[in-house]
Parts: C-alpha cells; sequence; structure tokens
C-alpha cells in the first residue's frame, strides 16, 4: 500500500492499536512554555506519577515575558508567578529550561527549530496550537490540550484517532513581493476556517520545495488556521541542511544515518489523500486580512467582499469596516512584525530591505520583535538593528509580544494594528483592537507609509 | 473527571459562527496555575462592556436564559488550544455545547473535562435556535448513551457521534492517564525497539 509522508511518521510511533477505540501514539519531543503546563504538573503531583522521559522535554518561557528590560523582574504579578512555576516545576522535575535571560530563550516554535531539537520525522507536541510550525521538517506536529499535557508527562504517549490526509498542492512561479505568508493566507481565504479540521494537511508542489525552512515554517504555523491540526513538507536537501550542525540535531555519522532516513519518509508517488486541492503561484498576490478571522482574507488590491451573514456583518463591525470598501489608504497607527509566524531572520531581512534609507512614518508605533535570542543576536551581527534605529524603528527583545495581548505589549482599543502575527480574532491584540494580518514585506511598508499601500507597486 | 449523566436542561442560545478561544477566555485571563474559577471571565469581552458594566443583550446575560446547555453557531472553539476554555464552560456550569460543526482541539479539551460537544447537523441547529429563541424554556435531552438529542416539546431528535472509547470515559468518568498509565510496559518496549 502506497503512504503518506504522515501514514509514514505516524506508523513509525504507533505503540498499540485499541479495538474500535483511538491509537497510543508514542511522542519523540515535547515542548512545554508556562501558560499551558502548570496545572498538567499539578495533576501529576496529585496523583504522584512521575514525568516519564523529562529528557525528551524542552520547556521555554514565551508567553507572559515583557519585550523591554528583560533583566529586571517581570512587573506584572500573575505572569511573573507563572514564569516562576514552571522554573520550579522544570528543576524539581530534572526538565531543561530555557527561560528569560538564556541564550536560547525564545518563543517556542522559534527557538526548538533554531536549536535543532525539531527534526524530521519525529513526533513533537506542545501545549500551543501553533505547534504546526514543525511540520516544515516533516515531522508530525500538532498543539494539545493540558490534560493531554499532563498524559504526554506521565507516558510520553498519547491516546488519538488517526486523522484524515489532505494535500494541499501550489505549483507555479510565485509573483514578486509575494511572500511564503501570502502563500498560507491565500490558501486559508480560499479554503476557509475550518476545512482542514479532521486532517493532517500535507503542502506540496514547487512552491514549497523551492521555500526556505523559515518560509516552511510560516506555512506549517498557520495550518491550524484552516483547522488542520498540522501542516507537513516533505524533508529534503533543504530540510537536512537546516538541521545540521545545530547543536541540538545528531552529529557526525549519527547525523549521516538519519539523513538516509529521513530521505525514505516523503511521500510514495500515486499514494492517495482523503482531500486534495490545488492552486496556481501565479494567482497568489501579497495578502490582508480585513475580518476577525485568519479565512477572512483578500489580495491587497481587492475590494472586501459581499456577504449577506450575520457573523460576516458581525466581524466587519468590529473591524469598522464597509463591504465592497478597500483597504489601500487604509490609515494605521500600529505596526507589528513578530510572533511564531513570522520573527525569524529572513522576516527581518525582508523589513530591513524595504525600510532602508527611508523612514517611519510619525502616525506609527512600530514593535519588531525576534523570535528568539539567537534570531535578535543574528539580526545584530548583520547590522539590520543600525537599519531599523536609523528608520526609527524600535526593536524590541524575543517573545510572543502583541501577538495574544498576553504580556505588557497590547494594541489600545479601536486602533488597526497590521501584524505579522497568525490570528485576527476580536481582541486578540488587546481589548478591542483591529488586526490586519499581513506579511513582513507588507507589515513593514505600512509602517514607512502609516497607511496600507499597494505593494506591488512600490517594487524595485 | 466527574462521571457525565443525561442532561435534561433549558439551553442558552449563542448563534454566532466561528467562535474562537480567545472569545471563550482572553488571554489575559491564562495567568492562573490552577484549573479552577474561570468561568467568571468566560466571554468575558462580549458579556461585558469595555467600562465593566453588564453588556445586556448577551445572551448568557438575558435573564430568561439559563440552562446548562450551551447551543452556539458553525466551527465552535477554533483557534487557540487553551483548555482554558474548556475549564471556564465547565466551571460557569455547561456540562454541554451543541453546534453544527467543533474544532479539533476544543473538541478533545472538552471531551477531557467533562464537557459534552454535541454535533448535530445544520437543520437540526437551526431549529434548536429557533425553539429556544421563540420559549426560552424550551427543554433538550441529551442522552449519552443512546447518542441522542432530543427537543423535549416536540420530540424532535437526531443521533449524535462520539466515539465508543470516549463515551465510555465520560460515562464513568475515566481520563486517558490512567489508560495510558496501564500500558508502560508497552511503551517502554516500544522504546527499546525504536532505539
Amino acid at each position: 500500500m502506497k503512504k503518506t509522508l504522515f501514514d509514514k511518521v505516524w506508523d513509525a510511533h504507533v505503540v498499540k492499536k485499541i479495538e474500535d477505540g483511538p491509537q497510543i501514539l508514542y511522542i519523540d519531543k515535547h515542548l512545554i512554555h508556562e501558560v499551558t503546563s502548570p496545572q498538567a504538573f499539578n495533576e501529576l503531583e496529585q496523583r504522584s506519577i512521575p514525568v516519564f522521559r523529562p529528557k525528551q522535554i524542552v520547556a521555554t518561557a514565551d508567553h507572559n515575558t515583557p519585550t523591554i528590560d528583560q533583566h529586571l523582574p517581570v512587573k506584572d504579578e500573575m505572569s511573573r508567578k507563572q514564569l516562576a512555576q514552571l522554573a520550579v516545576n522544570c528543576e524539581k522535575n530534572d526538565i531543561p529550561l530555557y527561560g528569560l535571560g538564556h541564550e536560547y530563550n525564545g518563543i517556542v516554535h522559534v527557538m526548538a527549530p533554531e536549536l535543532g531539537f525539531t527534526q524530521p520525522g519525529m513526533t513533537i507536541v506542545c501545549g500551543d496550537s501553533h505547534t504546526s510550525t514543525h511540520g516544515a521538517f516533516g515531522s508530525i506536529a500538532f498543539g494539545i490540550g493540558t490534560s493531554q499535557v499532563a498524559q504526554v508527562f506521565a507516558s510520553q504517549c498519547l491516546l488519538l484517532q488517526k486523522p484524515k490526509s489532505l494535500r494541499v498542492n501550489v505549483n507555479g512561479t510565485l509573483r514578486p513581493g509575494v511572500l511564503p505568508k501570502d502563500v498560507i493566507l491565500y490558501i486559508i481565504s480560499k479554503l476557509g476556517t475550518n476545512s482542514g479540521t479532521g486532517y493532517f494537511c500535507e503542502y506540496a508542489g514547487n512552491v514549497f520545495e523551492e521555500m526556505s525552512m523559515e518560509g516552511r515554517m510560516t506555512v506549517c504555523n498557520m495550518s491550524i488556521e484552516m483547522g488542520a491540526r498540522g501542516g507537513m513538507i516533505a524533508p529534503d536537501a533543504t530540510t537536512f541542511d537546516y538541521v545540521k550542525g545545530r547543536p541540538f540535531a545528531p552529529q557526525g555519522a549519527a547525523f549521516d544515518k538519519k539523513v538516509a532516513y529521513w530521505k525514505t519518509l516523503a511521500t510514495d508517488t500515486d499514494a492517495v489523500f482523503d482531500q486534495e486541492y490545488h492552486f496556481d503561484a501565479e494567482d497568489i498576490a501579497p495578502m490582508i486580512t480585513y475580518g476577525t478571522n485568519p479565512g477572512m482574507g483578500i489580495k491587497i488590491s481587492e475590494p472586501i467582499p459581499q456577504d449577506t451573514s450575520k457573523t460576516f456583518e458581525k466581524s466587519l463591525d468590529y473591524m469598522n469596516f464597509k463591504k465592497g470598501q478597500s483597504l489601500i489608504n487604509q490609515a494605521v497607527n500600529y505596526v507589528f512584525i513578530g510572533s511564531c509566524t513570522n520573527s525569524r531572520i529572513e522576516d527581518f531581512r525582508v523589513a530591513a530591505q524595504y525600510i532602508k534609507g527611508k523612514q517611519k512614518a510619525s502616525n506609527v508605533t512600530a514593535w519588531l520583535v525576534p523570535g528568539s535570542q539567537q534570531v535578535a543576536q543574528q539580526i545584530k551581527e548583520e547590522g539590520l538593528n543600525e537599519i531599523f534605529e536609523s528608520s526609527g524603528f524600535q526593536l524590541r527583545q524575543p517573545g510572543c509580544s502583541a501577538c495574544l495581548a498576553m504580556n505588557d505589549d497590547k494594541i489600545p482599543e479601536g486602533e488597526y494594528c497590521v501584524s505579522t502575527s497568525n490570528r485576527n480574532f476580536e481582541g486578540r491584540q488587546g481589548q478591542g483592537s483591529r488586526t490586519i494580518l499581513a506579511s513582513p514585506l507588507v507589515a513593514a511598508a505600512t509602517a514607512v507609509h502609516g497607511k496600507i499601500i499597494d505593494i506591488t507597486k512600490h517594487l524595485n | 473527571m466527574e462521571p457525565f449523566i443525561n442532561i435534561t436542561s433549558t439551553a442558552i442560545p449563542l448563534p454566532i459562527q466561528n467562535i474562537d478561544t480567545d472569545q471563550i477566555i482572553p488571554a489575559r485571563f491564562l495567568k492562573a496555575t490552577t484549573r479552577e474559577g474561570f468561568g467568571e471571565n468566560l466571554f468575558r469581552d462580549w458579556r461585558y462592556e469595555k467600562d465593566g458594566s453588564v453588556n445586556t443583550s448577551f445572551p448568557l446575560n438575558n435573564i430568561n436564559y439559563r440552562g446548562q446547555i450551551l447551543v452556539a453557531g458553525d466551527n465552535f472553539g477554533c483557534g487557540s488550544s487553551r483548555e482554558h476554555a474548556a475549564w471556564a464552560l465547565h466551571d460557569y456550569g455547561f456540562k454541554v455545547v451543541i453546534s453544527s460543526f467543533f474544532a479539533d482541539i476544543f473538541k478533545g479539551n472538552a471531551l477531557n473535562n467533562g464537557v459534552l460537544p454535541v454535533q448535530v447537523s445544520a437543520a437540526f441547529l437551526e431549529t434548536l435556535l429557533q425553539a429556544i429563541e421563540q420559549d426560552p424554556n424550551t427543554v433538550i435531552e441529551v442522552d449519552l448513551q443512546h447518542e441522542k438529542v432530543t427537543l423535549k416539546a416536540t420530540n424532535a431528535s437526531e443521533h449524535f457521534e462520539i466515539n465508543s472509547y470516549k463515551k465510555t470515559c465520560m460515562i464513568n468518568g475515566y481520563d486517558d492517564i490512567d489508560f495510558l498509565l496501564s500500558n508502560l510496559a508497552a511503551i517502554e518496549t516500544f522504546e527499546e525497539t525504536k532505539n
């Protein structure tokens, strides 16, 4: 029987199949952070269950952390306590923690890949829906709830029904100014926010084959925004080159042996998917969202569509937009470049390239937030920080920042924010805030012009 | 987890589609380290106006509506994996959420916390919503054993799906940890072969 990439990785991790029930799936790597782990640790403690495989867990602090003055105690008391609790739990259970101040600290979905924890063919979970990011390496990676975090602590396994398979193919040549973020926003705008529910998605076609690992991570990251628990891309030479030499990746002969295995993982020719879609790369343009879910996206030069459903109208009311309206020239006072979707070095290179020699518009507050200490370091090494600073931009310290309004970085009520993050839900970036999702290029251009522009007309 | 017994209750209608977990419980309330008390902030930014006053037009604040069942629009629970959403619903007093579609992670989280997600057809959802809006005293019966949801006034009913393992867990109050721990030997054997 012909197998998909997903089948091969899944089948290699099945401990046991329960008749008429779920399967016991072995988890190679468990990533944890401060927000969704404390109740799981409590549960184990209350039931006197030890953490089964602490060395397969990697912990970081990211959601609650401030993005300025990280050397000072965290101001918010609840956040400080939650971060302290993570440190205590890791210490007690012998789990490595890359907390605030550590050179490896960062957003869980940025630091784990760049340190080599994420590898092809693995099963990876985290109490965070954007764990789908790691599927870029050809791993099965997905977000779980806290009860499941406790299950993995206790047994390094989960009880799961095998999901259905879905493949999204994009072939052709991407137009100038179209970034991986536009590709995934386009796909979600076409398929909707629940088309992937119950499925695990594979992205295939020359567009993804030619994409960098960072671009692939951006794409896989947003799989959950169309409902898919995870997204995957077949590992290839791009993947192996990226993993090679990373601090926690296998080295030398062990690496070569792994590569030989990883090369066998790609979907077999003629493997059949439960659902399959095809898109032309030429049809994709720079994208923005106009509503309150990531499926409500349009090409930047298109008007907002007509729709009469109550939910659609509620959404436009919240955004204070009208049907048929164009968003070109829409004034915007906040820009956020960051989050587990777009906070890697390539994102800052794209932004810096556009910003260089220009000035930030005076009406705009722009937050540039690297995804990790390693990214922050690289920004300095490449001198991008000087470009940002001389153009009037503020580079902050790593963390989830304004993606989810959990730390101090919040967009004020009623304000629009062009954001490279992943969710434009009501209040996502702060109570009453209005999020417009876009690529780092569109975000940088918005910051320079103080309004949304048709980026396709401003490319050299 | 407490065992789930059949629920016969009035219901609260929330006919909005794509209700994401950020609406169910906004991120700023996720800083607690225990599971209790999230009900207070369930649908916080819809229940309260920005000045902190009660939004009287929101169904949870409508004194005519009450009950242990929430009847919500399509694709309920999408977005963030935060289990706090299930804890908040449970803590507020909901035992059942009825919708025409649930997001995967939310569905699993609800089941792990004794909140039953009942997926019905779009047509039956509309029937329920209309009945509740016409008469807030409308009673709905959710029979987990027979996988059946019934509108008591008219006896209109529909079958719903739940996998048999999860059904057993819900009815008996079992959780997955006990089951996984009973398989530790097999898990260790798997690890040895894998390496």
